[in-house]
């Protein structure tokens, strides 16, 4: 009996060291190089074209070993990185949001770019167009590359248009009627009439703020003030373009309501604003098309969204991973990426290079939505502290979306809320 | 008996006192005992005790993950605790969302229990239904309820045909609460209900016999017999539901995100967007130990009501 006891301690420890041995792994830096970038898209066709990259540059650099794709959960995406920087796995590379970019670039965790980048033979720094850059820099330095700069357009199914008796984007472009109010009035024609939804402002879904930007731009109006200092949400132009918008959602059913779901890309909504990487989305069950914002009381405007790519000062192989963005981001490997990200890269912003990377898009739509939009458009709002921030817009403008809300009462409430936080 | 010789006289006629081996039997058994218990005591250590010590570390520093910087501030993020506008909101939601789910996952499960204590016909399969979500993941339940609870989703769709129009559950400040409760609730009750259903199982029949020739109804039965014999048993899923209620967070992330305003905030939510969202790792920490200090003091005030009303204690 004592030496079964005997034996199952013993048992229990030689388990123990077991496990212990398999925990351990020396990650040593000697050797060859392995590099990670974290990413928020887990597209198939994106995937393949970062892999291609990634090989065509360990074929010409024996002292890497691998480049890893690590897609995370776009919704979580910055809470996941930052959690993998906390816990000492910091990627080697990461893309970054435009409205963490403040806090990424003044915070020191990326590797600067600008004398490699400026250096490089073949690279071309001056190609880059400077308004895409602005975000990504510090004190004159840039610590991450706008890998994708793509303005927000309106897709448009035009069946439903005409199922609804209205005239297509083109023609209302055509008539110079493209505007915020006739588009509210056709959106709420198609929802009356077919019972679909009308207009659908993408990956708002009531939480997501920023996205509202793409429409009370419209109205000049800005969550706030250029320095970041002053809150922007009870100017009179936002208090203008919030009453739109709720009157719209809420009287003319222009826009679905808060928990009502509605794809595009399904065929259930007649418009949504995003950006044109989502074309990879259209299959041709409806006629489609791709047009600028509206113009709203300011006239016309643009807004664009912006990814960054940086180096983590926290990697092993910080020099290794700024060459390969260096190789990732090169001219040519920029023509490659446009067609799913338009590039910074002045020579490639012509409607012939991205035609020919973009086959679901005519030049005229790649013109007047990515050039144009690139050229005049102001980038979503960003802030130091922007998860914050963003937190606190979203819970005091909850109240907004019912129907009977004081449209004023809550827009005064998110700038006693945010205030506090921007003046910090 | 041993009895030790008496020398008389002589010095070296006295005797050499046995040497006892240290490996006594004793000892052979303490020590087999501790290796037993080692490997549960190292993953203690590692997984519970030096986190927890961590945690109160990290709670005395000010740690910007991106910066890179962890700066000693003392008391500050206690300080903060205090001064936090948030803080009472979130700690009535939490209680909130504790008191809902206690009372509903409780009583449900005490009465599916009873109704299918019964020997009926199909008593198993109705178990097996009620008991089946718990097998289930927790986010994909969650995310599927989420679906059903939209405004345009499937439980306003069954209110409509029956003439109803059901609110936009997880929107209204008043239904968003409730509605995550009761997400939770259909989730877990099939646990409590299989170990109440164990505990029905080992009541004695002959008591409800003798009460039943004493005259007493059902309903009598069931409050002086069932829930005095049963009393370990809700202490246990008692304890097991408060602590579990208080740590809950996937359903929060996954239906409202805290919202609408900060309705369904709970402590675990606000502690998860204080570090992880908002970078403020070392206010987070304070907010980790703050609800320790729940769940604990919690706990030992139900072990310690336990004498008041758990029939066996003594």
């Amino acid at each position: 009996m004592k030496r079964k006891v005997w034996a199952g301690a013993a048992a229990a420890l030689v388990s123990m060291t077991a496990l212990a041995a398999c925990g351990g792994g020396d990650d040593s830096s000697s050797g060859p190089i392995s590099l990670r970038m974290t990413i928020w898209s887990a597209n198939e066709a994106h995937l393949a074209l970062f892999n291609e990259i990634a090989q065509e540059y360990i074929a010409a650099h024996p002292n890497v070993e691998s480049i890893t794709f690590d897609p995370l959960p776009f919704d979580t995406y910055t809470t996941a990185l930052t959690t993998q920087i906390a816990g000492g796995n910091a990627p080697d590379l990461a893309w970054i949001f435009e409205n963490s970019a403040p806090d990424f670039v003044t915070s020191g965790a990326l590797v600067p770019l600008s004398e490699k980048l400026s250096s490089m033979d073949g690279y071309e720094y001056d190609d880059l167009a400077e308004a895409p850059l602005r975000l990504w820099q510090h004190d004159g330095e840039l610590y991450a590359y706008p890998f994708s700069t793509s303005p927000f357009g309106v897709f448009v199914n035009n069946d439903l248009m005409a199922a609804a008796g209205q005239p297509t984007a083109a023609e209302l472009i055509a008539a110079g009627e493209w505007t915020w109010d006739r588009v509210i009035e056709a959106a709420a024609a198609v929802h009356a009439t077919t019972g679909k939804a009308g207009l659908v402002i993408r990956d708002f879904e009531y939480r997501n703020w920023d996205n509202l930007s793409t429409f009370f731009r419209g109205w000049g109006a800005r969550a706030w003030s250029e320095d970041g200092r002053t809150c922007g949400f009870t100017d009179p132009e936002m208090v203008e373009a919030m009453t739109t918008l709720h009157e719209a959602i809420f009287v003319k059913q222009a826009l679905p309501g808060p928990g009502t779901s509605a794809d595009f890309f399904a065929g259930e909504a007649a418009m949504t604003v995003t950006q044109i990487s989502r074309a990879s989305l259209l299959d041709d069950t409806f006629a489609w098309d791709l047009v600028p914002l509206p113009a709203g009381p300011a006239g016309e405007y643009a807004v664009i969204g912006q990814a960054g790519l940086g180096v983590l000062r926290q990697s092993a192989h910080a020099d290794v991973a700024v060459d390969f963005l260096a190789f990732f981001t090169n001219p040519e490997n920029s023509a490659k990426l446009a067609q799913f990200f338009p590039p910074p890269r002045q020579s490639l912003l012509t409607a012939e290079t991205l035609a020919k990377t973009n086959p679901k898009l005519t030049p005229e739509q790649l013109q007047s939505v990515v050039i144009d939009g690139i050229s005049t458009g102001v980038v979503k709002p960003s802030h130091a502290g922007a998860a914050e921030i963003a937190q606190e817009v979203r819970a005091a403008l909850d109240p907004l979306w019912t129907a009977d809300a004081d449209v004023e009462a809550v827009l005064a409430d998110v700038c006693s809320r945010i205030q506090p936080l921007l003046a910090d | 008996m041993t009895s030790t010789p008496m020398g008389v006289g002589r010095a070296e006629s006295r005797p050499t006192p046995r040497r006892r081996p240290f490996w006594t039997s004793r000892r052979r058994d303490h020590l087999a005992g501790y290796l037993f218990i080692t490997p549960q005591l190292l993953g203690t250590a590692v997984f519970v005790v030096i986190p927890l010590v961590l945690v109160i570390w990290y709670s005395l520093h000010e740690w910007n993950v991106l910066a890179g910087t962890f700066t000693y501030v003392g008391g500050e993020n206690y300080q903060a605790l205090l001064e936090d506008q948030n803080l009472p909101g979130v700690l009535r939601a939490t209680g909130l969302f504790s008191a809902g789910l206690v009372v509903f996952n409780l009583s449900l499960a005490l009465l599916l229990a009873v109704l299918l204590n019964q020997r009926l016909r199909g008593t198993i399969v109705f178990r097996t239904l009620f008991f089946s979500p718990v097998v289930v993941s927790l986010v994909a339940w969650t995310i599927v309820w989420g679906f059903l609870l939209q405004d345009d989703g499937g439980i306003n769709a069954l209110l409509r045909l029956v003439g109803i129009d059901g609110p936009n559950w997880l929107r209204g400040e008043g239904t968003a609460m409730w509605s995550v409760i009761m997400v939770q609730v259909f989730k877990n009750v099939g646990l409590n209900m299989v170990l109440f259903l164990a505990a029905l199982q080992g009541v004695p029949s002959e008591i409800y016999e003798a009460a039943e020739v004493d005259g007493a109804g059902r309903w009598r039965q069931f409050w002086r017999i069932t829930v005095p014999l049963i009393s370990p048993t809700i202490l246990l899923t008692s304890i097991i539901t408060v602590i579990g209620s208080l740590q809950v967070f996937a359903q929060i992330a996954v239906l409202t995100q805290g919202g609408p305003g900060n309705a369904t905030t709970v402590l675990v939510y606000y502690f998860y967007q204080q570090a992880f969202q908002f970078h403020h790792f070392g206010y987070g920490a304070t907010l980790a130990l703050l609800l320790f200090v729940i769940v604990g003091a919690l706990t030992i005030l139900q072990w310690r009501m336990r004498r008041r009303w758990v029939f066996h204690e003594s």
